[in-house]
């Protein structure tokens, strides 16, 4: 067990300190890659907040999905394997849920503000 | 960034004297990999500042590990689109063994944007922007038309070449992503529909017609760059490519690099003589671009993880594989 501050707050501090004590200060070619930076570090502290429970859903999905168990790593090469076969479609039962809910996790860490995630989850919402 | 390391600055100097009778006045780098290099050359003339872009690879040779055409038939398709009344930048220039700079070419170098955000948003292009969607299809049209006999040898890439390329490199990397199995999948129970897969029906096909490669000012496109993954091919693809939803920027509704409709994208297209478009084609081909751009960031993750660029840039953009995963489950897959 490690102490406080945990990783993802050591993060949050790097992150704030790079968006606004180090960037203000940089231009040109540093600058970019600092803002790419603050973007990174951002992916990295909300994968530590959402992907532990993200894994467990998809997990439960994919035992569902393909009636067997095994690691996440497992399960997603045989759902790829049976989809290359032709084995499971998009007119399987459930199928097209489970992708949509593990690329939503997805784009919930890599780039919440994408706009093909944003309206995702505006038909989602509508839907339901 | 300035220096290349081989005398170059001598060799640009005498070749700019001895071939178009300038001086060289500055060179600075603009971009490129290890293999090929951009430089912005500024010159003077008979009393005249000349603003020049000079393209070239060091070591003359085609890098193997890319498919990008050599720049002397890169020179050769600028010249031909001109003629075809297709905005390009005239090219003064290729390139000899003898004048000891690589292969390559210098060319004109035009005033303009390329960088989306500024075309999509700043007042300055306001005006052009509701056109660009039906001058792109008029420009894709030109270039489609082009004469085969004309041009120079290119390779033929018709959809099932593409697949079994981006197949590969996808298995390669051994990261299964059930999205793009899907896609795959998709895309190999429709390759016998209507793709042109013989030589004879194949046209020239840009290969990468989207932001970034369209210079433009206030009146519209002034430039079409950027003719590396040029090939001959299935005309929908052009049209499909710059419709993928990661090149739109945020204007998800507007699916024609995000300032205009498909409707005036095909009208621009009929309107200078191209064939009549099939919707459903151009779609698949979007799905394609969505698939490929999906693949190429996994591509770019891999640089990174193999050590060959440490940037954070190149180590975030694998993150965008993602995106390409719901744009799509968003066509194959579409809520109501």
């Amino acid at each position: 067990m490690h102490d406080s501050p945990v990783a993802a707050q050591l993060v949050t501090a790097v992150r704030e300190f790079l968006e606004q004590t180090a960037l203000p200060r940089l231009e040109g070619h540093a600058a970019f890659h600092a803002r790419v930076a603050v973007n990174a570090l951002a992916i990295v502290e909300r994968e530590l907040a959402l992907g532990p429970a993200q894994d467990a859903a998809e997990r439960e999905r994919l035992r569902a999905l393909l009636g067997g168990d095994g690691s996440l790593a497992e399960l997603n090469r045989e759902l790829c394997r049976r989809l290359r076969g032709g084995e499971l479609s998009l007119g399987t039962p459930g199928l097209a849920e489970h992708l949509r809910e593990t690329t939503l996790a997805r784009l919930a860490v890599d780039q919440p503000r994408y706009s093909g995630y944003r309206r995702a989850l505006e038909r989602k919402e509508a839907d339901s | 960034m300035d220096e290349a390391g081989d005398g170059f600055q001598g060799a640009l100097d005498l070749f700019l004297r001895q071939a178009l009778g300038a001086a060289l006045v500055g060179a600075r780098r603009l971009s490129g990999g290890a293999s090929q290099e951009t430089w912005a050359v500024d010159a003077e003339q008979e009393g005249l500042s000349r603003a020049w872009i000079l393209r070239r690879r060091p070591g003359g040779a085609t890098d193997a590990a890319t498919v990008a055409i050599p720049l002397e038939t890169e020179a050769e398709l600028l010249r031909l689109a001109r003629e075809a009344r297709v905005p390009v930048p005239a090219v003064q220039r290729v390139l000899a063994a003898e004048d000891g700079l690589g292969s390559g070419y210098l060319m004109e170098r035009l005033e303009g944007e390329t960088i989306p955000r500024r075309i999509l948003r700043d007042d300055a292009y306001a005006a052009a922007r509701p056109a660009l969607a039906r001058e792109c299809g008029r420009i894709l049209a030109r270039i489609h038309a082009i004469a085969r006999e004309s041009l120079p040898p290119l390779p033929l890439a018709p959809a099932e070449a593409q697949w079994r390329q981006y197949r590969s490199v996808y298995d390669g990397f051994d990261r299964p992503r059930p999205v793009f199995e899907l896609a795959f999948r998709w895309i190999q129970d429709r390759l016998a529909d209507g793709s042109p897969s013989d030589a004879g029906s194949a046209v020239l096909v840009h290969g990468d017609f989207r932001h970034g490669n369209l210079l433009v000012g206030g009146e519209g496109v002034r430039g079409v760059l950027d003719w590396e993954l040029a090939h001959l091919g299935d005309p929908h693809e052009d049209l499909g490519w710059i419709c993928v939803n990661s090149w739109r920027f945020g204007n998800i509704d507007l699916p024609v690099g995000g300032f205009g409709t498909r409707e005036d994208l095909f009208a621009g297209y009929r309107e200078a003589g191209g064939a009549p478009v099939d919707a459903e084609r151009v779609r698949f081909w979007e799905v394609m671009g969505s698939l490929k751009w999906g693949v190429m960031c996994m591509m770019m993750c891999d640089v990174f993880e193999r050590g060959a660029d440490r940037s954070v840039e190149r180590a975030a953009i694998g993150r965008r594989a993602s995106e390409a995963e719901i744009d799509l489950l968003a066509l194959l897959a579409p809520q109501e």
